[in-house]
């Protein structure tokens, strides 16, 4: 990096910078209030929609004894899946000082902390009883999986906020310092509060660096163990299609891509709300696009292992299982979600051509609708196929099909999550201002000034 | 300490003759509400777990033991002391009668589409011919769905029974997931008759009264094994399917005719098997193989892994 070394210049970039990535808090127009509005209704349809399923059982969904697992569960997977990307970006390419991913990484801890806190939710839309809930700790029992699962999301979590929270600390003094009239006094409050007193002397700086690296290593086992976690809720069961060793690094593999994904629409539409051209540059999106390109290479390998090896044997039971999604009433939603939403996509950011912006957000869009479809493939059709006929029981408990509940559930969870990203972009900066402006060649020591008022 | 009120004690009544398969009319649970002294000559209408209607002098009633919820729970887990239960289904003279899936509906107040016990029609291989096979669940010694609970609802006894505590079960589902026999059913919604059961003291050895949100299967009728009795579905077969007994004395008694036999000489003259014993699930319920059926198969055999 260049160091700036005129008082004045380093003075008038940061800024600019700050004018830039404060935009996002201090916006607020129609579009804003229009967006929470449409949000908080879908959330109040959900809640509304959940209260009739705690009200009259969960009858009220498609699930029965035979498809007992449904949208929730799939749902559930899919936000674990898309939390994993903020381990990838947020540590794995900080630790490998891969320093294009840096601007991204509050973005990525936007998606995780979102995510994972919707898939804690999610399963409790899911449970019979959500009322006995405290039974998990209560009479926890740790030889199942469920249990294992509850410890790494909420660890998950925590340490996700605390990577959100850690690098955010400067940046709300700076704020405190910087900001004035142009926001509300609670926030101005909260800043302060939240800036623990920093002053942004070089010790500070040292705690702080030394916290996020331990953070940084801390989450990768953790962030690894959640979607394997999840992966086992199934491959610990004897049923064909779940029953398989590689279910653990095949969903760590299939999260990266539907994560990746998701923070490229995420930045995408930052750029385009915020104006915000200058900081999520072409070059981020075509770097994204090449990782994309890399997880999915990944996750198309353990793909052709999941069912390439079994398809080949085709096993009694696997082979029903195989020949439903393959050419039976799965076939459409398979063969899509594999092309469209994987091979495609690959080949395409292969090319320089599609890796800019806009062409990347959209194929990162069907690649983000293709991965929820994919968790709907892994999930239901295994499970109506058991072992043993289904005989005797009314034509419903054959064949899974979700009800408006539990699509105004999933919406639900879908808005929740956009509504907590979407505060903590009207609360906190996208783009982590010190980290930037360093970055950009601006000394630390301008970070404390307070700016002249002109 | 719960008051020997005239109402809970007709509860209780309900509770223990539900279990047995209840309720004349409704008859005893009407009578809840009225404030009739029990005058001697006063007579009422039961039905027994049998079928049976009997009239029986109100004086006569006693209130049932019951024992409370915890101690029930807790006797409940740990099953009857030196038992080893085995179930033996002799699929030659199943000819799907399904008075189990009856009895067995009917003890543990399941809704129709509910079946702890459940009588499939079986084709292994196409040129083979069909039969019926009465399917609950196997009770496992390796239980793959006790394992995956995370709250140790469903546990497995040291009399071999797998149960369930519906007071603790959250619904997660995790077990019906888990069993490969498809043996565990969900209350979707609401139970058979709830309101009638409403405040009925939970028998966790029949798993009664059933509850919204929770699971439910085949628990052998441990509530009657505790009882010295045959399970429901055992002695409601007319066609002599089922034995039933206790591995560790090596007998088991045919449901139907009462005779008691060697287990070990039953399972191995006749070369009995469990069902997908590949999966390492170790059932407790044997099946003697369907040759020589006496009826010819008459159902239409549905697609078989549909």
């Amino acid at each position: 990096m260049n160091k700036i070394e005129s008082p004045e210049e380093s003075r008038k970039l940061l800024d600019k910078i700050v004018f830039d990535l404060t935009r996002s808090i201090v916006k607020k127009d129609e579009l804003t209030r229009f967006w929470f509005f449409i949000l908080i209704m879908f959330i109040g349809v959900g809640l509304w929609g959940w209260g009739i399923q705690i009200k009259n059982g969960l009858g009220v969904t498609g699930m029965r004894d035979y498809v007992s697992w449904g949208m929730y569960i799939a749902n559930f997977v899919f936000f674990v899946a898309v939390s994993l990307v903020g381990f990838l970006i947020s540590s794995t390419l900080h630790l490998l000082n891969v320093s294009w991913s840096k601007p991204i990484s509050r973005v990525a801890e936007q998606v995780a902390i979102a995510a994972v806190a919707l898939a804690g939710i999610i399963i409790v839309n899911d449970m019979g009883r959500p009322d006995r809930l405290l039974n998990v700790f209560i009479h926890g029992r740790f030889a199942s999986p469920i249990l294992w699962d509850v410890s790494v999301v909420m660890t998950y979590l925590t340490i996700s906020v605390l990577l959100f929270y850690l690098p955010l600390i400067p940046d709300l003094a700076i704020l405190r310092n910087r900001m004035g009239d142009e926001l509300p006094k609670w926030k101005m409050k909260m800043y302060s509060i939240l800036s623990l007193g920093w002053k942004g002397d070089a010790k500070q700086y040292k705690i702080i660096y030394h916290a996020m690296r331990v953070l940084m290593i801390l989450i990768i086992p953790v962030g690894l163990s959640i979607h394997t976690v999840t992966s086992w809720l199934f491959a610990a069961t004897l049923r064909a299609g779940w029953d398989s060793t590689i279910m653990g690094p095949y969903f760590v593999a299939g999260a990266f891509v539907a994560g990746v994904a998701a923070v490229v629409i995420l930045m995408y539409a930052y750029r385009l709300r915020y104006g915000l051209k200058d900081y999520f540059e072409d070059i981020h999106f075509s770097q994204m696009g090449k990782l994309l390109v890399f997880v999915g290479l990944l996750y198309l390998y353990f793909n052709v292992n999941e069912f390439l090896v079994p398809g080949y044997k085709m096993r009694a039971a696997e082979g029903v299982h195989l020949l439903n999604i393959f050419t039976g009433s799965y076939a459409a939603m398979f063969w899509s979600v594999q092309i469209l939403g994987l091979i495609l996509p690959i080949i395409l950011l292969l090319f320089k051509f599609f890796r800019k912006p806009l062409s990347v957000t959209l194929i990162s869009i069907v690649v983000l609708i293709g991965a929820w479809f994919k968790r709907f493939i892994i999930v239901i059709p295994t499970l109506e196929h058991p072992f043993l006929p289904v005989q005797n029981v009314p034509a419903d408990f054959h064949h899974y099909a979700p009800t408006s509940i539990e699509i105004m559930i999933t919406l639900f969870s879908f808005m929740a999550a956009l509504l907590i990203i979407t505060i903590l972009a009207k609360l906190f900066p996208v783009i982590t201002i010190w980290e930037y402006a360093e970055e950009k060649g601006i000394d630390k020591k301008y970070f404390s000034e307070q700016p002249k008022k002109s | 300490m719960e008051k020997k009120t005239r109402r809970n004690f007709l509860k209780t009544l309900g509770a223990s003759m539900g279990a047995a398969g209840v309720i004349g009319g409704s008859t005893i649970l009407s009578s809840c509400s009225s404030k009739v002294e029990a005058a001697a000559g006063d007579k009422i209408t039961l039905l027994t777990s049998g079928g049976e209607l009997v009239v029986v002098d109100k004086a006569m009633l006693k209130p049932a033991e019951m024992p409370s919820l915890t101690e029930n729970q807790k006797r409940g887990r740990e099953g009857l002391p030196g038992k080893s239960w085995v179930m033996v289904i002799d699929l030659s003279k199943c000819r799907n009668a399904r008075e189990c899936m009856k009895a067995c509906q009917h003890h543990h107040q399941l809704r129709p589409e509910m079946h702890h016990i459940n009588v499939l029609q079986m084709q292994d291989a196409e040129d083979t011919s069909p039969y019926y096979m009465p399917k609950q669940c196997q009770h496992c010694d390796n239980p793959p769905c006790t394992k995956v609970c995370p709250v140790n609802a469903t546990f497995k006894r040291e009399d071999g029974i797998v149960l369930i505590d519906n007071e603790r079960c959250i619904g997660c589902r995790f077990c019906v997931a888990a069993c490969p026999y498809s043996a565990r059913v969900f209350n979707w919604f609401e139970p058979k008759d709830a309101e009638k059961y409403e405040g009925v003291t939970y028998n966790i050895e029949c798993n009664v009264p059933q509850k919204k949100g929770t699971i439910s299967k085949c628990l052998f009728s441990a509530d009657k094994l505790r009882d010295d009795e045959l399970p429901t579905c055992v002695t409601a077969c007319p066609n002599g399917v089922y034995w039933f007994g206790d591995k560790n004395e090596d007998a088991v008694t045919n449901g139907t005719t009462g005779e008691t036999v060697s287990f070990s000489k039953l399972v191995k003259d006749n070369a009995a098997y469990k069902l997908m014993d590949e999966l390492g699930t170790e059932p407790r319920v044997f099946y003697l193989p369907p040759k020589d059926r006496t009826t010819p198969f008459q159902g239409n055999i549905e697609e078989h892994h549909s």
